[in-house]
């Protein structure tokens, strides 16, 4: 009789990392439907665009490192990665500046530092935080909602974003499709009160329902994400709170000068970040504890980039930052165990 | 209905119990041969009372505990013994080890055997004794010899006393189905736990997916004069481990490093309930338990009641295994159970459930992904651990960290592994990193236990290089002096030396004995602490024991000799000195107390009790005093010719150096440098006897060779001549050949007789 | 004039300050290392097998404080010479193979009735695990036997074998988990190439 030795346990829960991966890339259709919805063909395009650049790049390097590709291929996480830089950049951004982007996020943010799990920062945010700093122009030029561009849906056709995402559309083409984001437009206000800028620009005073909108897509895939236990509310949540208390701090003291709570949570990356991105297991804290704090820190870094930065949106620098922090922030924020009295701090050991 | 609390984690894997409820626990067929390992349970190996060949009977003890944390062994059935030695048992090494196999008779012939009639009159220690006898173990997992539980309520508060019925394992239903069954057994148990224990309350803990088993309970509880709460907790892996099942039950944690006791609580398994009432009641050692056999590998799952010591593959048989389709076997559960590779392995104490899994029910692990750092196994541990942090510390063969992240309060329940979506075989990198953490720190001990034994050697040697060479530099000088003592003044014998001689002794003698307390002392702290090498400490008390005597004895000896001595004229000197101080020191004291009684100061009653003691001392010092000077008028009048005397002074003197020598060696430090003083004069009165004696002798001999013998001469032949006999007679010994043989006795015989001539010819002309 | 003055009292008060601070941190946060020999040394296994070519585990110990390699101890092996590396930040290299190799823990063992009791074993332990007297038989004691072969080259009668401590169900160890083969096997063949130049 031949039996196996093995080490208990014998018997799996089925979930696997590509499981994970898959729920996760599920739980974006909400926000990828009103993207496309609100703003055009192009997100659509530049996901296809990154995830096809996103598993060659993977699979080269992999062969470089004399990996295995299919099995890693099929983990799904480079998927989910070029997604998340996909719907960050701009609909109507250059080919190169995704290729550029899904470069860096894939090959040196990520499979540089060993690969999956190995990376101490979110790769997407990498991508994204080089992208910004070197192509500003690319990079801020976001499509108008098609609400400013007058009656029924009068988006750029799909070939015609095509064209503009690999060939070269005229300046003129871009002008009646592009405009800055509310973030943009209330950074750069010049003198006036938040009010005042909110009364003349058209971005905001008409076009704020397509980004609320989006943003309420983000919240219901993290919602899913949530139910299916994929992540925890530890970190969103306190993400989100830490920005509205900011936020609403400073909105309730001088209203003229700082925006509301709420169009900070409305606006920009913020619903993304904070049930897909910091939620990125690989390059946040570990404990419950420690994903409050990760969490939180990211939420005020956020608002102060955003009121006070030279960036309209400052979610990829706070990710980054918080990312930085997060081995530190695991050795003080380890859980009380079973039996003990106090929490263990620090790494232990000789350090 | 008490309140249930809520621990940490825990998973739903699904509970496939149903399988094995189907029918009544059914006794399992008598195996033909049955396998008993040695060591079923926690702590030291049972060791064999039987030997091959034996025929035993059912119930018989065949191997008594070892030490306090062991449990006896007793023959499942009647039969005889076939083997001791090595076999296959179930552990995850898959390794052997020590079974007593036995070959059954067919017969069941049990052993004589009753109950205690009347437990609640037996002594506490009794009872427990009894328990003790019938091998009783934890039957939950662990398998901790249960008296040793039973006793925790002598030295601990027990408020509570859990019994766990949670059976939070899936497959596993042998408590359940015991349950359902013996509900009546089970309360007889607890009663008997409570009368040792005596709780404030008890609680048994069980999952609410065993409905059934809460009826049956609770009608039988109807009855029962104990006041006895059955608490259902929600079914939640891993609900059924003892810390978990307390925090659910009281919203206690048992603090890390201590045992439940601590808390005021005790925890036994219900299995193990009954097999108390079984053995108090009707005097039935443990010789079977309930064991599920379940699995899609065979046909019929259920309980049986098995012998300890069935091999797995009979119990198969029973349930009808499919052979084609067994893949994995499980002994326990799916979540902490071991795998077998051989189906011979016996069922021992602790085996609750064997799973027959096929491929598909138990399939092989996928490969190992990266960790994803998901945070999963994090939700899910019971213990509140970081999963994944030991789990790159484990693999990184960082230990300390790990240590630090509490990888010891890691309870293995494999809740991690279970929902790791990377598959990471998280269990067996605790269970590696802890025995590997183990090993190292036995091996460190082990370094500086081979350490300080290195040292304690090198500080040996180098001791004994020492002495080698002091001893050798004393002869030197001895020699040198003794040569320059007989061409200076032969006659001048005593000197002042006992007087030094005595302090130095005395010095000695009290340093050995404080030594010898301060070691006591140290036993003593660490007999009550318990800690520390005991045998170390004790027999360190013993040299010291061994040196001190020692020393007293010197000082006595050389005491007396001094009484009686040679040179006690200079002792006479001091004693009469010691005699007058005494007088003196009394007068004082009378005077003081006087004094002291006129004006009526405090302090009266100590000092008079001074003044008599000082008057004893005084007396003392007198009759030491009177006595020596006796002592010294005849020692005085000794004629030094008298050749016997003076041999026997000089082996006295002999002995005495031999002996302070001993003691010497014994010493160290000052107490030594002074008696290596003593000893030095010792030596050179030993010398000057020595010459004394030899004088004489040399008279002698010349009053000898004036009637025309050379008695030296004769003296050195007939030890030479001695000494031909003894060489004659061992080779006379050794040898084996019949020729040599002959040869050698005949010149034995001539040797022999030439010795003796010489020898009366010398004690003719010295007949000492 | 006056601000100059002031200046050097401010100088010098903070100086004193900072002074006193220091001072006390000094003295308040003092590390009681122990000396680096008394670390190495306990890092040593403690065989006392002379292997390294030093009469015992302190003189090496000594020997390495003082610039000697620290991969002269085929006792304790890799792992101690990584250990070694560690505690005084070194490269930890392979074990110097002209002082042996790393062997599996062994002990030592007497045939018995091939002793004939000459003490000699006795003299060369280190740690005293040998025990017997003259003409008699003499027996190792196991639990004190470092494993260091120095008894085996002196018996005469070669009554001495080092046998290797077996495994049983008390001392085993679990294993690490094997790793799925096709996701390190390139790490690992890689790892024995760098080991072979």
């Amino acid at each position: 009789m031949s039996l196996i030795r093995m080490s208990s346990p014998h018997v799996y829960k089925s979930n696997t990392t590509s499981n994970v991966m898959r729920l996760v890339l599920i739980a974006t259709l909400p926000g990828i439907t009103a993207l496309t919805v609100f703003f055009g063909w192009g997100t659509l395009i530049q996901i296809l665009w990154a995830g096809v650049l996103a598993l060659a790049f993977e699979a080269t390097i992999l062969k470089l490192r004399h990996r295995p590709p299919g099995l890693y291929l099929r983990d799904g996480s480079a998927l989910v990665t070029a997604l998340l830089l996909a719907v960050a950049i701009p609909p109507f951004a250059p080919w190169w500046v995704t290729a550029v982007g899904v470069f860096v996020a894939i090959v040196i943010a990520k499979q540089l530092y060993g690969g999956l799990g190995q990376n101490p920062f979110n790769p997407a945010m990498v991508a994204y935080a080089l992208l910004l700093i070197s192509f500003p122009v690319e990079m801020t030029r976001w499509t108008a909602p098609f609400a400013l561009n007058g009656d029924g849906w009068p988006i750029a056709s799909f070939v015609d974003t095509l064209g503009a995402i690999f060939g070269s559309a005229e300046s003129l083409w871009y002008d009646s499709f592009t405009g800055a984001t509310p973030l943009d437009e209330l950074r750069h206000r010049g003198g006036l009160t938040t009010e005042e800028a909110w009364r003349q620009s058209q971005v905001l005073s008409v076009g704020i329902g397509a980004w609320y909108a989006v943003s309420a897509a983000w919240l219901m895939g993290g919602i899913f994400l949530l139910y299916r236990k994929i992540i925890t509310w530890h970190a969103p949540l306190s993400m989100l709170l830490a920005l509205m208390i900011c936020a609403g701090m400073f909105y309730g003291f001088d209203p003229d000068n700082y925006a509301s709570p709420f169009f900070h949570l409305g606006t920009g990356a913020t619903m993304l970040a904070a049930f897909f991105i910091i939620t990125d297991p690989v390059s946040s804290a570990t404990s419950n504890r420690g994903r409050i704090i990760f969490g939180a820190s990211i939420g005020i870094l956020i608002f102060i980039i955003r009121t006070w930065g030279n960036y309209p949106d400052g979610v990829a620098f706070a990710v980054l930052l918080m990312n930085l922090a997060a081995p530190f922030i695991d050795l003080y924020s380890q859980p009380r165990s079973y039996g003990h009295t106090t929490a263990n701090k620090g790494r232990g050991g000789k350090a | 209905m008490g309140k249930v609390f809520a621990f940490h984690g825990g998973i739903h894997p699904p509970e496939n119990k149903k399988q094995s409820t189907r029918t009544p626990i059914r006794p399992a067929p008598l195996p033909k041969r049955l396998y008993l390992p040695l060591q079923q349970h926690i702590g030291t190996s049972a060791s064999p009372l039987v030997n091959v060949g034996d025929r035993v009977l059912k119930g018989q003890m065949i191997a008594e505990p070892v030490g306090r944390i062991s449990a006896s062994l007793h023959a499942p059935t009647s039969g005889t013994i076939r083997s001791i030695g090595p076999h296959p048992v179930p552990h995850a090494s898959g390794l052997e080890s020590d079974c007593i196999v036995i070959d059954s008779d067919g017969l069941d012939e049990w052993e004589e055997h009753q109950g205690l009639e009347d437990y609640t009159s037996l002594k506490p220690g009794a009872l427990i004794d009894h328990i003790r006898r019938c091998g009783i173990a934890g039957m939950g997992g662990a398998g901790f010899p249960t008296d040793v539980k039973l006793h925790l309520g002598d030295d601990h508060i027990v408020n509570t006393l859990i019994i766990n019925a949670a059976e939070c394992e899936p497959y596993i239903t042998a408590d359940d189905m015991l349950m359902r069954e013996r509900a009546d057994e089970i309360l007889g148990g607890i009663r008997v736990i409570s009368h040792l224990l005596k709780p404030s309350h008890i609680i048994i803990g069980i999952e609410d997916n065993k409905s059934h088993a809460i009826r049956t309970l609770r009608t039988a509880l109807k009855e029962c004069e104990l006041n006895i709460d059955i608490r259902v907790v929600p079914t939640k892996y891993p609900s059924g481990g003892e810390r978990q099942l307390i925090q659910l039950l009281t919203g206690l944690e048992v603090p890390s490093g201590k045992i439940p006791a601590d808390i005021g609580i005790v925890c036994q398994n219900i299995g193990t309930t009954a097999a108390i009432y079984r053995a108090v009641h009707f005097g039935e050692p443990l010789i079977s338990r309930i064991v599920t056999v379940t699995g899609d590998a065979v046909a019929q799952p259920q309980n049986l009641e098995a012998l300890i010591g069935t091999p797995f593959a009979d119990l198969l048989d029973a349930a009808h295994v499919y052979e084609d389709r067994l893949y994995r076997l499980v002994m326990g559960g799916p979540m902490m159970g071991m795998t077998v590779e051989h189906d011979q392995i016996p069922v021992i104490k602790t085996t609750n459930c064997i799973i027959a899994a096929s491929r598909d029910e138990m399939p092989p692990a996928p490969p190992e992904q990266p960790c994803i750092r998901c945070n999963m196994c994090e939700q899910v541990c019971p213990v509140t651990l970081l999963p994944q942090q030991l789990y790159w510390f484990a693999k990184g063969r960082e230990f300390d960290k790990a240590k630090h992240h509490n990888l010891f309060d890691c309870i293995e329940c494999g809740a991690c592994a279970y929902v790791c979506p990377s598959s990471i075989p998280l269990v067996q990198y605790y269970r590696f990193a802890k025995s590997e953490i183990r090993t190292e720190e036995a091996e460190q001990h082990k370094a500086d236990h081979a350490r300080e034994r290195f040292e304690a050697r090198q500080a040996r040697l180098e001791r004994e290089q020492e002495e080698k060479e002091a001893r050798r530099k004393a002869r030197a000088e001895e020699a040198a002096r003794a040569q320059k003592a007989r061409k200076a003044e032969p006659a001048d014998t005593p000197t002042a030396a006992p007087a030094l001689d005595i302090n130095a002794l005395k010095t000695a003698a009290a340093v050995a004995r404080t030594k010898l307390k301060k070691a006591q002392k140290a036993l003593n702290t660490a007999r009550e602490s318990g800690e520390g090498d005991l045998p170390a400490l004790e027999a360190a008390v013993a040299a010291a024991q061994g040196s001190s005597d020692q020393a007293q004895h010197a000082l006595e000896q050389a005491n007396s000799s001094t009484a009686s001595g040679i040179t006690a004229n200079v002792d006479l000197k001091q004693l009469k000195t010691a005699a007058a101080v005494a007088r003196t020191k009394l007068k004082k004291a009378r005077d003081a107390l006087k004094n002291a009684e006129d004006k009526g100061l405090e302090g009266l009653d100590k000092l008079r009790a001074t003044v008599t003691t000082l008057e004893q001392k005084a007396e003392a010092a007198d009759q030491a005093h009177q006595q020596a000077e006796q002592a010294a008028t005849p020692a005085d009048n000794t004629p030094p010719t008298d050749l016997k005397a003076l041999k026997q002074q000089v082996s006295i003197m002999r002995t005495k150096l031999k002996k302070a020598e001993a003691a010497l060696a014994n010493l160290e430090g000052e107490a030594r440098t002074q008696a290596e003083q003593a000893l030095t004069e010792l030596r050179q009165r030993h010398a000057a006897a020595d010459q004394a004696f030899k004088a004489a002798e040399q008279m002698q001999i010349e009053a000898a060779a004036a009637q025309g013998v050379d008695l030296k001469k004769l003296k050195v032949d007939a030890a030479m001549a001695r000494a031909a006999v003894t060489k004659l007679e061992r080779a006379l010994g050794k040898t084996e050949d019949e020729q040599e043989r002959t040869a050698l006795e005949s010149q034995l015989v001539t040797a022999r007789d030439k010795a003796e001539q010489l020898n009366t010819t010398l004690q003719q002309h010295a007949p000492d | 004039m006056s601000t100059v003055i002031t200046a050097i009292l401010i100088l010098f008060g903070l100086a004193v300050v900072f002074g006193i601070i220091l001072g006390y941190a000094s003295v308040r946060f003092r590390v009681e290392g122990n000396p680096i020999v008394e670390q190495i040394d306990a890092l040593l296994p403690q065989t006392q097998c002379g292997q390294c070519g030093y009469p015992g585990c302190r003189p090496y110990a000594e020997a390495i404080a003082n610039g000697d390699a620290i991969n002269k101890c085929p006792p304790g092996g890799q792992s101690t010479i990584e250990s070694l590396a560690d505690l005084l930040d070194v490269e930890a290299i392979p074990l110097d193979a002209e002082h042996g190799e790393e062997k599996p823990k062994m002990i030592a063992f007497i045939r018995e009735d091939e002793c004939i009791g000459c003490t000699k074993c006795i003299q060369a332990c280190p740690v005293d695990a040998i025990l017997g007297a003259a003409k008699q038989m003499h027996t190792v004691i196991t639990d004190e036997c470092t494993g260091c072969d120095l008894c085996v080259e002196p018996c005469p009668v070669d009554c001495i074998d080092m046998i290797p401590v077996e495994t049983t169900i008390t001392n085993w160890k679990w294993p690490a988990p094997t790793e799925s083969r096709n996701l390190i096997a390139t790490d690992r063949g890689r790892g024995l190439q760098q080991e072979a130049h």
